[in-house]
């Protein structure tokens, strides 16, 4: 019986059609709304399957962040996180916090958690990065398990299904081992409203990363972000004839 | 004695620095044929300026390492064979990626964006404490490199100031290298002991005579609007008279009608074909972040709000039962 960690993050919504800065300097972030990350709320779905399977006997919920992010903590413990860590990062170091210095702490704290399982989703929908789960193994020097579709715990070992290019394939992993989620891992519960009450009760600690020993000094500079160029209008055809006859002529069939 | 010649060239003339670039690619591969994607990501290499490199790890490289000593732009092919790639797991391709970087001192690592580029690269470049930069659409200098974020919604132009530049590149941003007319040279590298933390066990691909989705230069999609899996076959006919993929949005593969490898999209694959035809498919941000770097996009969907028309080139307002059928007898004649 052993102890689960999964990286949560606070996003825009991912229903929101965002805008860029007229500074060019990033996204409108001010008043957008945002919730947890839909494949974090994957990842803990599935801690808290595994407990309730009783694999694992704590998830602790972990999220990077301003005091905002307090909120996607709280909602990882209505769907059945055990209790919370908030690694306070804000101002300049947040804007400038990435993959990399996100694994330290994940790193440091599942060393310090003597965690077993360190779940995570296998992106974030605001950057799109894809790494945090494959650096954070690579800190611990434990293996991955990224992009899985299935898991299955056998004694100290973890079979992992994964989504690759060409259709899925199997690995074993020994544990510790990190994990993250891809879309068709489970389907995420909806807290309900006793559990979100009872999740107020539940305990989020707080530190720093200077704590866990973390430096978050970043080497990334984002020099500006642009919008991407739009396409231009296109026509409606009336029949299939018209558009066959409109794909030939300009030579694309 | 390179390396002194180096550094002292560089104190004296920093302008001189750009000549010793030298990138590292590694080849994606399933021991018996170059993954395409490998290609794009060569051209990439070459734009950052420097000597390329190639990296062919497998349980049995020699058939791949020939098809890449033609390959023009890449300069050197590094070979590492030993049972230990097996499934090539990133637990064990990643000390060998190390002992390389500590050999020849590479100042970029590259690979595809792809599963397995996206699996390894990171896992690296943490173990070099240095930040990845995924999925880059553009090479702006040795430094400075563009991808986009936010499903595709922005573009990030980004320096990194690293002192080793890890990058994936997404393929359909760089055209393929050309695959004659190179001439590498081949040298053996040594294997460093298995990590022995993880173990392939088996691969399910989806077979497929048609073209694969990523590459493909026409490319048919279907989405909720299909209605099962049965009705894919509509697709899968219009796509054999074009010669063309058949990729599929979330909804589609959520509801079981394709398997989840055909997926376009933020999550699934990125495609950038001549021709993308979304049957039945809404155009969520997350499936145009996959597709909306096609050519020309035609939409087939009966809704005339559905949001995918405001980036179709040629939209066709009508029951998709209707208009697939009468499209492929179309293209009999």
């Amino acid at each position: 019986m052993s102890r689960v960690l999964v990286g949560v993050k606070r996003v825009i919504d991912y229903a929101v059609k965002i805008r860029v800065k007229p500074d060019h300097s990033g996204v409108v972030t001010d008043g957008v709304k945002h919730s947890m990350n839909p494949f974090c709320e994957i990842a803990v779905e599935e801690a808290v399957k595994l407990k309730e399977k009783k694999f694992i006997k704590e998830v602790v919920a972990v999220s990077c962040g301003p005091t905002q992010v307090t909120e996607t903590i709280r909602t990882a413990l209505a769907m059945g996180c055990d209790r919370g860590i908030h690694v306070e990062v804000s101002g300049k170091d947040y804007e400038a916090m990435g993959p990399l210095q996100i694994s330290k702490i994940f790193a440091a704290l599942a060393k310090k958690e003597e965690a077993s399982l360190v779940i995570l989703g296998k992106q974030a929908i605001d950057d799109d990065c894809n790494q945090t789960g494959q650096m954070t193994a690579a800190l611990l020097d434990w293996p991955q398990g990224t992009f899985a579709s299935e898991v299955t715990i056998d004694g100290e070992k973890v079979k992992v299904v994964r989504e690759i290019d060409g259709g899925l394939e199997t690995i074993k992993i020994s544990m510790p081992a990190v994990l993250t989620a891809d879309l068709r891992l489970n389907t995420p519960r909806y807290a309900t409203l006793p559990n979100i009450m009872k999740a107020k009760k539940k305990k989020i600690a707080n530190m720093k990363p200077a704590d866990l020993g973390v430096d978050m000094v970043s080497r990334l500079e984002v020099l500006r972000v642009d919008e991407p160029p739009t396409r231009l209008a296109g026509v409606k055809v009336e029949t299939v004839d018209d558009l066959v006859a409109k794909l030939k002529a300009n030579g694309t069939i | 004695m390179f390396t002194a010649i180096n550094r002292r060239s560089l104190g004296q003339l920093p302008c001189l620095a750009q000549r010793f670039q030298s990138t590292l690619v590694i080849a994606e591969h399933n021991n018996n044929q170059l993954t395409p994607i490998t290609l794009n990501a060569i051209t990439a290499a070459s734009k950052v300026g420097g000597e390329v490199t190639c990296l062919v790890a497998g349980t049995n490289c020699a058939k791949v390492a020939d098809q890449i000593s033609k390959v023009q732009g890449v300069k050197k092919i590094l070979v590492a064979q030993h049972d230990c790639y097996k499934g090539l797991l990133p637990e064990e391709l990643t000390p060998l990626i190390l002992a390389t970087q500590k050999q020849f001192n590479f100042t970029h690592i590259c690979a595809g964006a792809s599963a397995f580029g996206k699996n390894l690269l990171p896992r690296v470049s943490a173990k070099l404490d240095v930040a990845t930069l995924s999925d880059i659409t553009e090479v702006k200098s040795q430094d400075t490199f563009v991808r986009t974020i936010y499903a595709g919604n922005a573009l990030a132009t980004v320096k990194c100031n690293e002192k080793v530049k890890v990058f994936t590149v997404r393929g359909t941003s760089f055209e393929p290298a050309a695959v004659e007319g190179g001439s590498a040279a081949t040298e053996q590298v040594a294997s460093p002991s298995p990590a022995g933390m993880s173990e392939w066990l088996e691969q399910s691909l989806t077979k497929s005579d048609r073209p694969e989705l990523t590459s493909a230069k026409v490319v048919v999609s279907g989405g909720r609007g299909l209605k099962s899996g049965e009705n894919f076959k509509l697709l899968y006919d219009l796509a054999d008279k074009m010669g063309a993929a058949v990729g599929a949005s979330r909804a589609a593969v959520d509801a079981g009608y394709v398997p989840n490898d055909m997926q376009v999209g933020q999550t699934g694959k990125i495609v950038a074909p001549e021709l993308y035809i979304a049957v039945g498919i809404s155009g969520a941000i997350q499936h145009l972040a996959g597709m909306k770097d096609s050519k020309i996009i035609v939409a087939i969907n009966k809704d005339p709000e559905a949001p995918i028309f405001q980036v179709a080139d040629y939209g066709l307002v009508e029951d998709l039962f209707k208009a697939v059928p009468e499209m492929t007898a179309a293209l009999k004649k």
